[in-house]
């Protein structure tokens, strides 16, 4: 299959560039971003021929910028979108979902969907090296991907990780680069790794093609919802790429054909930040065009510790735009939403998704999110990956001999938890 | 933008603080300031590091240099 891609074009000025490796505008810095010929897609595209094909994300794969089939992480995506009955009742809402890439294949979280796109483009353009900066689950994705698919891999990443996701990174034979300080520092150190070898850094150099695969899981969002848009949808933030790929997937689908009602006006899109790493939800809030940056993330979402995201000014955008808006929570708020996700809806999400949901809360609480209209949280990442996280506040087991009267003295709350 | 350097990936250039600097690079490549600069504003997806530390949690561009110091213009669109 022919690829539907004129090329690349710079988000600001417009600028168009052929295919290739390359993540800005020479002439602005702008960040470039594929160019679709929609009207072709629109031609070869219709409901019935999407929903003959598996259930991955590459059932939208007109939609994805790699020529024929993808040669990495063929199985991503198509993971559920659950309708949340029990935390709908305790949220006191009428209709929620949780689009759930806590059970993304095969690394459980959605920045499988973007290494997938990357490192195929990667293969395409030759590259045997390839890498990323990372706050963890793109660190775990790609070396779990390029394991896979035979490449090299440089993995670099702040060096106060958490275990799982170093061990989950290593463990795929990535050499992996911890260095001393932020994910920003890691951010700039890679742009100069990027300039000075030849290799395919995943969300450096091969970014705009990155970034596309976010957009499937916006598409499956509306497919689920039976080629629909819901009211509201609301996506954590880190780089604040994805709130943006997930509105860009809504827009694509009604270009194409795919939806019958234009989302816009009809969808509002809110951000989701940790308050000890709030650039973007401080700066929508400040009133401002752009984030602000904050030299010093400290919250134990660290997925989502970027001081100074990329599309930050895009994100506030999308949220102004579409009608939304952007909260924050504290770590506090953040491992209570774990819990509470986990104890009504048997999902563990990573701490990212306590942060979304604990965003959902305050914004149905503020009255920004009415009661009564369809939500969709975005839960991104697994927690078994940030176990830490909670460790302090899950209930202890009982500890007991193997006896039965031993437990019938628990049942009868005549014995209390032990620590273990 | 080191076509508009004569090729070069990094220069000597005088100045006390990275204003400074980049006013020196400016006047010897006069092609590389509309592209760093807008209005007299550094571009919102420019970044501009004193010693592998961004100059925005530093003085901005009256950040003090000497002798030594490395300033690095480096595009701000990447990770996530």
């Amino acid at each position: 299959m022919s690829d539907f891609v004129r090329g690349l074009k710079c988000r600001l000025c417009g600028k168009a560039y052929p295919k290739q490796p390359l993540n800005y505008c020479e002439d602005d810095f702008g960040p470039l971003e594929v160019d679709y010929d929609y009207a072709a897609i629109k031609e070869s595209i219709h409901r019935g021929k999407i929903e003959m094909r598996p259930f991955n994300m590459w059932r939208y794969r007109e939609l994805l910028p790699i020529d024929g089939e993808p040669t990495v992480g063929p199985l991503v995506g198509g993971t559920p979108l659950v309708k949340a009955h029990r935390l709908a009742e305790a949220l006191g809402v009428a209709n929620l979902w949780i689009k759930n890439d806590a059970v993304n294949f095969p690394t459980l979280s959605f920045k499988d969907r973007v290494v997938s796109v990357a490192l195929s483009k990667a293969c395409e353009f030759g590259f045997t090296t390839v890498g990323c900066a990372s706050t963890g689950n793109l660190a775990n994705s790609v070396a779990a991907n390029a394991a896979q698919a035979g490449l090299n891999t440089y993995i670099f990443v702040p060096s106060d990780l958490e275990t799982a996701k170093i061990i989950g990174t290593t463990v795929y034979g990535a050499k992996l680069i911890a260095v001393k300080g932020t994910y920003d520092d890691v951010n700039r150190l890679c742009s100069q790794v990027a300039d000075r070898y030849n290799w395919g850094l995943v969300n450096v150099n091969l970014r705009p093609f990155y970034a596309e695969g976010s957009k499937t899981f916006g598409f499956e969002i509306a497919e689920q919802l039976g080629w629909r848009t819901p009211q509201h949808v609301v996506s954590p933030m880190a780089g604040g790429s994805l709130i943006g790929k997930i509105h860009k997937a809504f827009d694509e689908l009604y270009k194409v054909g795919l939806l019958s009602r234009d989302p816009k006006g009809n969808v509002k899109i809110y951000g989701a930040q940790a308050t000890g790493c709030n650039p973007i939800t401080a700066g929508i809030k400040a009133g401002q065009d752009s984030h602000r940056p904050v030299r010093k993330p400290n919250t134990i979402a660290k997925s989502l510790a970027i001081g100074d995201p990329a599309d930050g000014y895009f994100a506030i955008k999308v949220m102004r735009e579409t009608g939304g808006c952007g909260e924050d929570v504290s770590d506090k708020e953040i491992a209570e939403a774990m819990l509470l996700l986990a104890q009504t809806e048997g999902i563990f999400a990573e701490t990212a998704g306590g942060v979304t949901l604990a965003v959902t809360q305050k914004l149905i609480a503020q009255g920004k999110i009415p009661r009564d209209e369809e939500i969709v949280i975005c839960i991104t990442g697994n927690g078994l990956k940030t176990q830490d996280a909670i460790a302090g506040i899950v209930e202890q087991p009982v500890v007991i001999r193997p006896n039965i009267d031993d437990f019938a003295a628990v049942l009868d709350g005549k014995r209390e938890p032990v620590l273990v | 933008m080191r076509q508009h350097a004569d090729g070069q990936a990094s220069v000597d250039l005088p100045g006390a603080n990275v204003q400074q600097v980049l006013d020196a690079l400016g006047a010897k490549f006069p092609n590389i300031v509309g592209r760093i600069f807008e209005a007299g504003q550094v571009r919102r997806f420019v970044n501009i590091y004193l010693n592998d530390e961004d100059i925005r949690y530093l003085d901005n561009l009256q950040s003090a240099t000497k002798d030594g110091d490395v300033v690095a213009i480096i595009p701000a669109v990447a990770g996530g």
